[in-house]
């Protein structure tokens, strides 16, 4: 299996005279759960719209299968790549369903019930399809826009793509944050697809990701595997935070625990 | 798509036809259906069939069509329930133009002058549909910051008019008081033909637009991700809606409230898809303006009432009703 990449080369952005972003190189690729991590403000979500097309970069350029981004037809580079942004409000009432429908829009051929049935089941949004997106909760919603940003990429063998996701466990409990990162760790070993996600809790980083970005005032300052980036000295120095990390016994990952 | 909807609308539809019958049946004189395809010019019957009745129930259909189809189009684009292009100014904006054009004067060919009104209008209410676009992005949609604005441009609208008619002379004072009422009084075929040019193709091609709306309810990151051209999308839908408006208000005035009743009485019962919700609110605008405009025939014989005032009665407490189910939804 080829594995491609979306490669982002030496991304400036600058947004009302402020410098968003500095020269940040990444590179995503197909098989990889990728992780941006970062304090507030550093960066993240602007780095996220750079990468999926939604702002054009001021200096530098991306590039998803050695094209430009900006030279992909819409059409095409949604069958690419998905977001899932933190929370999207939608004004009149529409079903989960219609929602997750909506997904399938860039395709011209009708969609395949088989899909759909398959995405809903492993997002566990069966008992959510047919009630009002606007009252579900706020978890709920997020798995349903999980749903709908998967069958945008689904293909008859498969997701295949790029997927993004704005922290998609802030409104999830225990229980669904495990059941998403393990869903997303089982596509991504599975099929051509390459997750990359905004996270804020760490200890989730550590335990499911390829590869760890660290964001800080716009600029990459730290990147490479978990054990690479979550540690004691970097992650003091980057977040100013008192905190001390532990060696997980039976999974070996770094345990980053604030000190009280 | 739901059966049960599709049936729904073809309930509509036979209400539609049932209510252009009865209101050819309802009149001052009672006109025999033989006479309509009797072509004799000496036929006083065939006449006014020919001259009154029939272009004037063609003419609330499309217009009420033209107004519901707005209404829907700019709930979407605005993504707000209570937009409305009475609400909002549009209107006003056109007919500020229309009055421009019937008070200042110009020199122009024959043709144009048939035109002229509907070309004011659809650029006046395109200009107004921009800026308020524009303020609308700018408050990030904020639903009372837009219906502020609205009033605003409502008010700046009337005084225009207003002075408009204080410096005009007395044939086009009347000519532009007759207008502003609001009414469907206005029978002559080449208007109408024009309107129908204008408004049945771009109706038509609205319904193209209707999974591109569906997208834009996601808001406009998240419709991009799905591969919509998001700002080429809006500006296009925007002159579309202001053509509707623009004609409409061009020849029949300002009526209110159409766009805002019935695009919600709509997705109370079709829901929100805009491939069901667009041609459910052709139907019921057509419907509804056409029994608003028969009642105000002969509600008050031998004199007629200007159909604007009912749609505006009809609409009012209905408008009040959203306002507070708004009110509702945000606190919950």
């Amino acid at each position: 299996m080829i594995k491609h990449t979306l490669h982002g080369k030496n991304i400036h952005l600058v947004k009302n005279n402020h410098k968003i972003l500095f020269d940040v190189s990444i590179t995503l690729t197909q098989g990889e759960l990728i992780t941006l991590i970062g304090p507030n403000g550093a960066g993240k979500s602007s780095l996220f719209k750079v990468l999926t097309g939604y702002y054009p970069s001021t200096q530098g350029e991306c590039f998803l299968k050695g094209k430009p981004l900006h030279l992909w037809r819409k059409k095409d580079l949604a069958k690419e790549r998905a977001v899932m942004k933190q929370q999207s409000i939608i004004p009149f009432s529409l079903s989960a369903l219609d929602i997750i429908k909506l997904g399938r829009s860039p395709w011209e051929e009708p969609m395949n019930k088989n899909i759909l049935d398959h995405v809903i089941e492993i997002t566990q949004c069966v008992p959510l399809v047919h009630k009002d997106y606007a009252f579900l909760s706020g978890g709920e919603q997020q798995r349903i826009q999980l749903a709908r940003a998967l069958i945008q990429l689904w293909r008859e063998e498969g997701p295949s793509g790029w997927l993004f996701l704005d922290e998609p466990t802030s409104a999830l409990d225990l229980y669904h944050q495990q059941q998403m990162l393990r869903l997303l760790r089982s596509l991504v070993k599975k099929y051509s697809l390459s997750v990359c996600m905004v996270l804020h809790d760490l200890n989730l980083a550590s335990l499911w990701s390829d590869q760890i970005y660290l964001l800080n005032k716009g600029s990459i300052v730290a990147s490479g595997s978990v054990t690479d980036v979550i540690t004691e000295e970097i992650l003091i120095k980057w977040y100013g935070a008192d905190l001390k990390i532990i060696k997980h016994q039976e999974y070996e990952k770094p345990y980053v625990m604030l000190c009280p | 798509m739901d059966k049960r909807y599709f049936v729904y609308l073809m309930v509509l539809l036979l209400l539609l036809i049932g209510a252009i019958i009865g209101a050819a049946n309802i009149g001052p004189v009672h006109l025999s259906w033989s006479s309509l395809f009797n072509f004799d010019p000496e036929d006083i019957d065939h006449r006014i069939w020919m001259n009154i009745r029939l272009p004037r129930i063609l003419l609330a259909v499309i217009i009420g069509v033209a107004l519901s189809i707005s209404g829907t189009v700019m709930q979407g684009l605005f993504r707000n329930p209570l937009a409305d292009p009475g609400l909002l100014g549009i209107s006003s904006g056109a007919g500020f133009a229309v009055a421009v054009a019937l008070v200042i004067p110009m020199a122009l060919p024959h043709f144009l002058t048939l035109w002229l009104p509907v070309i004011a209008a659809f650029v006046g209410s395109l200009l107004v549909t921009i800026l308020i676009f524009q303020l609308s992005n700018l408050t990030k949609g904020n639903l009372s910051s837009l219906l502020l604005i609205g009033i605003a441009i409502n008010a700046l609208g009337g005084a225009a008019v207003g002075i408009l008619s204080w410096v005009s002379n007395d044939q086009q004072l009347r000519q532009l008081s007759l207008w502003g009422m609001g009414s469907l009084g206005q029978t002559e075929w080449p208007l109408i033909f024009i309107t129908l040019i204008l408004i049945i193709p771009t109706v038509i091609i609205i319904q193209f637009y209707a999974q591109r709306l569906n997208l834009l309810q996601l808001g406009e990151e998240d419709a991009h991700y799905l591969g919509l051209n998001v700002h080429k999308t809006q500006k296009q839908l925007l002159i579309l809606s202001a053509l509707l408006v623009g004609t409409a208000v061009s020849v029949s005035g300002i009526i209110g409230f159409l766009g805002l009743v019935i695009p919600n009485a709509m997705r109370l019962i079709f829901g929100n898809n805009h491939k069901i919700l667009l041609p459910a609110s052709a139907l019921s605008g057509a419907l509804l303006l056409l029994v608003a405009d028969t009642l105000a025939r002969i509600m008050v014989q031998p004199a007629e009432m200007p159909v604007g005032l009912l749609t505006s009665l009809l609409g009012g407490p209905w408008f009040f009703w959203l306002i507070l189910k708004e009110q509702w939804r945000r606190r919950a």
